[in-house]
């Protein structure tokens, strides 16, 4: 048997006996599976236990250093992990930006002491974090962004102060920190003099208050900094230089919201809606079956083609960009199947709008992380090599 | 299903490569359609494919053949497709050979050996009428004696007009069978019929041509499962060298990009013509993997692959067309002309795309 093949078989005895039964049911809200944080509410013991076996085991982030709290796993190793909760239909044990986004940037460009500090906690889900990129004035141009960093020092302060504020802050009113783009020079071109910066959400001066969406829901916020402390040893990197972490974190992003490789087919929904396609509708499931198949072995073959741990570079724009047009277009057909069923806004047979509400959640996916166009704009310059992008 | 070339398959991709931009440009093409070449490729070009055992891709090792497989059959299509090489790589090597593979021993052993040297050249003959319908064959084969008469009409028959074998598909009481016959059979007319892409093919009549028991591939009724192998390995072979050509109008149509000037500046720092270029980049990518997944599943077992080459067919039949259109219109005026070779691809990217089913009948047929 080959290292792998053990590997599988003593994964799947694992979770056979670790994964609580109920951590086995389809997940019907986001909040079915945990967020962490020192404001989370456990729904469930089950959901608490699934948890802490997971972090023990180092599987909240399997790919990442075991003296950072992870399993250290390879990327094949890790797949089979993934392979095997999804035979089992295990919910994550824990969801996080943590392990999706700032980890990553930490593990590349945090200091030794920043990485013992924040990454341990973050695999075991204490920490919840927010990602302060947009703002007002800096949407998909943003380099250009404003929020000031001033070094006090002179002024006798081991500090810098934030003033400014950003926009489309995910679950900034829930988060207990925040890695935060900051203008620490405006004096030069727009790509130099963003610094990368950590703080607490409960520092004094720091406010936020959630936008609704056209789902209904609010899964977003502005977030306001009047003042905002933040001490030094809170600078991710080189100062000013914040922006080839930001690039860096956007890629990870990309192929994370680009991955569709978990999402249900929409034959496979339509099914479970019980309704029976007629020719029309039934070639643009078929369709869009093709493009799903297609989509995934993409992103399968392009990760197998990168090299082990290697970045995925301007490839991440392709997946983020087909990816979040191919969800669009998932759901559009999704609401033709349901017809008037699918309108329904308010109702326990619907689960509250279930269906319309993800389908104008979907909108938002072409524009979050960058924009369809930014994507092609990248694709252009990186892949292209056209002139001018 | 990792999608990965092999070092084997590596090394052939670039033999293949380097072959056909040296042995088959598209100025072959051009030169074959301007002399109005009685042949329609150039046998010298299918001399050296067999040298380099391209013509054996898929024949057994025991029958003189490399045995490489449908992903190897792919890789060359696909270089082919990238310089429009003419040649009956496509009827002989792949719908022939897989045909021979299932008709029994004997036919194997007769004819896969003189195919891998490039003696013998064999077409298939299926369709009947404009579009791709193998559940609907009219053409008959009625009981005659100790054989059988074929009557009825084909038509498309890829490079019918100068195979030594037909292989032909026919509607016995028993079931669909396939029978092979000798090109120059009596009461059998041949016209030979030039296409949009200056390639081949033929129409056909058949007026009671007598063949044996012999002339039966496997069993008689028993053609349908056989047929349907065999033009799954066409399609995913097609859909190869329509990434190919689709391929290749891309990157001419993004160099071309970098280099035209209007008002002033190169029209690549146009935003307009970036994104249309961007977005062929991605479907290209998707058609790619949905090719390489295909072909590796008619490796895997062909038995089963009928689904996955649906979808490689149908999403390479949007795709390519897709990268022909946009290639033209990116090269504005230019890209109307004869002397481009934009112009080409996008005859031959109707051809591929419409041969053995369109998007939609494989839509259809994934629907069923």
């Amino acid at each position: 048997m080959s290292d792998l093949e053990q590997f599988r078989g003593e994964t799947r005895e694992w979770l056979e006996a670790n994964c609580p039964a109920q951590m086995r049911t389809p997940m019907n809200r986001e909040t079915d599976a945990c967020w962490g944080g020192r404001n989370w509410v456990f729904q469930s013991e089950d959901q608490k236990i699934w948890l802490e076996r997971m972090a023990a085991k180092g599987w909240t982030a399997p790919s990442w250093p075991k003296e950072y709290g992870g399993a250290g796993l390879s990327r094949a190793e890790a797949k089979i992990l993934g392979q095997e909760m999804k035979r089992i239909g295990a919910r994550p044990a824990l969801l996080s930006f943590g392990i999706w986004m700032l980890g990553p940037a930490l593990l590349k460009f945090g200091s030794d002491a920043q990485k013992m500090r924040y990454l341990p906690e973050i695999c075991r889900g204490e920490i919840r974090w927010c990602q302060g990129y947009s703002e007002p004035n800096a949407g998909s141009d943003l380099a250009s962004l404003a929020t000031k960093c001033e070094d006090i020092s002179d002024s006798g302060g081991d500090h810098f102060l934030v003033n400014g504020s950003k926009v489309w802050t995910s679950y900034a009113d829930e988060s207990d920190w925040i890695f935060c783009l900051v203008r620490t020079d405006a004096s030069g071109k727009k790509h130099h003099g963003i610094s990368f910066v950590l703080f607490d959400m409960q520092s004094e001066g720091v406010s936020t208050k959630p936008i609704k969406l056209i789902s209904g829901r609010s899964p977003f916020c502005e977030t306001f900094f009047d003042d905002v402390k933040v001490p030094k040893e809170n600078l991710v990197g080189e100062r000013d230089k914040g922006w080839s972490i930001a690039k860096y974190l956007l890629t990870h992003e990309r192929e994370m919201i680009g991955d569709s490789g978990n999402l249900k087919p929409v034959a496979q929904m339509v099914a479970e809606m019980g309704i029976t396609p007629d020719a029309g509708l039934q070639a643009k499931i078929t369709e869009l079956t093709i493009d799903e198949w297609a989509f995934s072995q993409t992103m399968s073959r392009m990760l197998a083609e990168a090299k082990a741990g290697a970045s995925l570079g301007a490839k991440s724009s392709m997946l983020k960009y087909y990816g979040t047009e191919l969800n669009k277009r998932r759901y559009e057909v999704m609401m033709d199947a349901a017809g008037t069923d699918g309108l329904e806004w308010e109702s326990e047979r619907s689960n509250d709008g279930d269906l319309a509400r993800k389908w104008l959640r979907t909108k938002g996916n072409s524009i979050e992380g960058g924009t369809s166009e930014i994507q092609l704009n990248i694709i252009a310059k990186h892949i292209l090599q056209l002139p001018g992008a | 299903m990792a999608l990965l070339l092999t070092d084997d398959e590596k090394m052939l991709q670039e033999s293949a490569e380097g072959f056909f931009a040296d042995k088959a440009p598209v100025s072959q093409l051009r030169a074959l359609r301007d002399e109005r070449d009685a042949t329609g490729f150039s046998k010298a070009l299918w001399a050296n494919m067999a040298e380099m055992g391209f013509t054996g891709v898929l024949v057994p090792e025991d029958q003189d053949g490399v045995d490489m497989g449908f992903m190897a059959a792919g890789l060359i299509a696909e270089q082919m497709g990238r310089n429009l090489s003419a040649s009956p790589f496509l009827s002989t090597s792949v719908l022939a050979v897989t045909a021979l593979k299932q008709a029994g021993a004997e036919h194997a052993a007769k004819l896969l050996p003189q195919i891998v040297n490039g003696k013998i050249l064999i077409a298939l003959a299926v369709d009947e009428a404009g579009k791709h319908d193998p559940d609907n064959i009219a053409l008959t084969a009625r009981p005659s004696g100790n054989g059988f008469k074929l009557s009825g009409k084909k038509s498309m028959v890829v490079d019918g007009h100068k195979a030594d074998q037909i292989i032909v598909a026919a509607r016995t009481d028993e079931g669909l069978t396939l029978f092979i016959v000798p090109g120059d059979a009596g009461g059998l007319e041949t016209e030979r019929t030039i296409m949009v892409d200056s390639r081949n093919a033929a129409r056909m009549v058949f007026d009671d041509v007598e063949v044996t028991g012999e002339q039966v591939l496997g069993d008689v009724g028993k053609g349908a499962d056989m047929l349907n192998t065999v033009l799954n390995a066409g399609r995913a072979v097609l859909a190869a060298e329509m990434l190919g050509a689709s391929a290749q109008v891309f990157e001419l149509t993004n160099e071309y990009l970098k280099e035209r000037k209007q008002f002033g500046r190169i029209i690549g720092e146009f935003q307009a013509l970036q994104h249309r270029l961007a977005h062929l980049y991605c479907e290209i990518e998707l058609a790619r993997t949905s090719v390489l997944a295909a072909l590796t599943a008619l490796d895997n077992n062909p038995k089963s692959a009928g689904p996955f080459v649906s979808m490689a067919k149908a999403k390479l039949g949007s795709v390519a067309k897709l990268a022909a259109l946009e290639s033209v219109q990116l090269h504005g005026g230019m890209g109307m002309t004869d002397e481009l070779d934009i112009g080409l691809y996008l005859k031959r990217i109707r051809v591929a795309q419409e041969l053995f089913g369109d998007s939609d009948y494989h839509i259809a047929k994934l629907n069923k």
